[in-house]
């Protein structure tokens, strides 16, 4: 679990997070969005360091993250798995070597250890005998996959995905949604993702936190985002009119 | 006033690179790529540079040979002094500066753009120490024997000018390149070669690490790199040579 107390951020006096209190419970797929620019991957990042908030805490499983020193958060960081928007993959090495890369850092595994680790995780992600593959090599999808497989090789206790589904085709959004959802299941992470998919939303938000004006607007499951007049959720998850039909005719199948 | 935050920067950021990397042989490991990197690559640019300016150096100064007092052999002595002294170490580092400088920015911004330094810290991994520690130290080992390998093609260079030109003879430059030859102008070359790389390498290492933006923010930071490797190189040169050699 990761509970984030009374954070708050500013860059150059100009307030991104106010005053943000929410925690993402294990086994669950923890849903963040928002529109652009109103603070959710700062949010993220405040939680994993890579922004150190100005005040607050963020607990993983009760230790406070914020106060500690770079060697207890390199510790920390361990058990967390990343997939970056732009996947982030290292360019110079193999699809092999990517995931590798945490294994040969960290564990004192065999050389065969790895590798088994690392079929294992390729094949979980339905890539398969990829592994000498250059990142440049594969397509944005394949890229999104090696991404996690890489992020799931420690066997991470918490998942972040920053928004997995950006530039992909519809098909291959639902996969890796589909992905995000069993590991999650499976491995009981505690995930968080932050997206801007509608898709994902309804399909996999166990628990959905909306920020608007860095501040935390709205916060439910994927039912009651359905059923809410929160007007700016409305405008945001149901600003089509495609959306809008979607949802009257899923309160009509409720009511 | 952003020149001395960013020197103070500079300061932090050594003091996390000079830290004792998790795992040694994956170090060996990025030592060895990266002495083949900046090293063995840089290979034939110094063999192209060092031996033409020999060449012109011999020859320049054989064209102002014009008093008949000057002995014969000052051309190989000229050019044994000034590319000891100067040519190797300085010109060759700035060179350097240029090439291995602006391909470490820009290899290490395009890291910190495309998110590969934010996905080694979420994983743990002390990304400075990761990134840069190898590759200064490659620098240090290595830009010594670039050096060496630039003095002896420079003399080499200079000899093949007189030679072809048919300005003197093979006895004469070599007594000249073995005339006054003083033993200590190595070692103050040599340690100058190797502050220079550090320069290069950490300050470009400095630029890449830091840049905000795009592609066209990495390009930026690469020139940056190059000229303030450059400027530092200069400010050394003069630095080092007052302590040195005076």
């Amino acid at each position: 679990m990761i509970e984030v107390k009374n954070v708050n951020k500013s860059f150059s006096g100009n307030q991104v997070l106010s005053d943000i209190n929410t925690s993402f419970e294990k086994g669950k797929v923890n849903l963040i969005i928002g529109q652009s620019g109103q603070g959710k991957s700062v949010l993220a990042k405040c939680m994993v360091g890579l922004h150190e908030v100005d005040s607050g805490e963020v607990l993983f499983d009760g230790r406070d993250f914020t106060k500690m020193d770079r060697l207890q958060r390199s510790e920390i960081r361990q058990e967390i798995g990343m997939l970056f928007q732009g996947s982030a993959l290292f360019d110079s090495m193999t699809v092999e070597e990517n995931i590798m890369f945490p294994l040969a850092m960290f564990t004192k595994m065999t050389k065969g250890e790895m590798l088994n680790r690392v079929n294992f995780c390729l094949e979980r992600v339905n890539l398969s005998g990829k592994n000498n593959l250059l990142p440049d090599e594969c397509s944005g999808g394949m890229q999104k996959r090696i991404g996690i497989a890489r992020a799931i090789a420690m066997n991470p206790k918490y998942l972040f995905c920053d928004e997995p589904n950006s530039g992909l085709d519809p098909k291959t959004s639902i996969l890796i949604d589909g992905l995000i959802k069993d590991i999650t299941k499976e491995y009981q992470t505690t995930t968080i993702v932050i997206t801007h998919d509608m898709n994902s939303v309804i399909e996999i938000g166990d628990n959905i936190l909306f920020i608007h004006q860095g501040k935390k607007w709205w916060q439910g499951d994927r039912q009651s985002i359905i059923t809410t007049d929160n007007p700016e959720i409305m405008s945001f998850v149901f600003a089509s009119e495609f959306m809008k039909e979607i949802r009257s005719s899923m309160l009509e199948k409720r009511s | 006033m952003k020149i001395i935050r960013n020197i103070g920067k500079y300061f932090l950021m050594l003091l996390v690179v000079f830290t004792r990397p998790r795992k040694w042989n994956i170090f060996f490991k990025r030592l060895f790529d990266e002495l083949n990197g900046i090293g063995i690559n840089s290979l034939p640019i110094v063999a192209l540079m060092s031996t033409f300016i020999g060449g012109v150096i011999s020859l320049q100064t054989a064209s102002n040979m014009t008093s008949p007092l000057l002995p014969d052999y000052t051309i190989g002595y000229i050019t044994q002094s000034s590319t000891i002294l100067e040519f190797s170490p300085t010109i060759i580092s700035l060179i350097l500066a240029g090439k291995v400088g602006s391909n470490i920015a820009s290899e290490i911004g395009t890291m910190r753009v495309t998110e590969q330094i934010d996905a080694l810290e979420i994983m743990g991994v002390n990304s400075l120490n990761f990134l840069v520690l190898p590759k200064v130290t490659a620098a240090i080992l290595f830009f010594p024997v670039l050096v060496i390998f630039s003095m002896a093609l420079s003399m080499i260079g200079g000899w093949l000018a007189l030679i072809l030109s048919d300005l003197s003879t093979t006895e004469t430059y070599v007594l000249g390149l073995r005339a006054f030859f003083v033993p200590s102008n190595i070692n103050y070359a040599l340690t100058k070669t190797v502050v220079f790389g550090f320069l290069i390498v950490s300050i470009a290492s400095f630029y890449g690490y830091y840049v905000k933006g795009g592609s066209l923010d990495v390009g930026k930071a690469s020139t940056q790199a190059v000229v303030s490797s450059s400027v530092s190189i200069l400010i050394a040169n003069f630095l080092l040579t007052q302590m040195i050699l005076l």
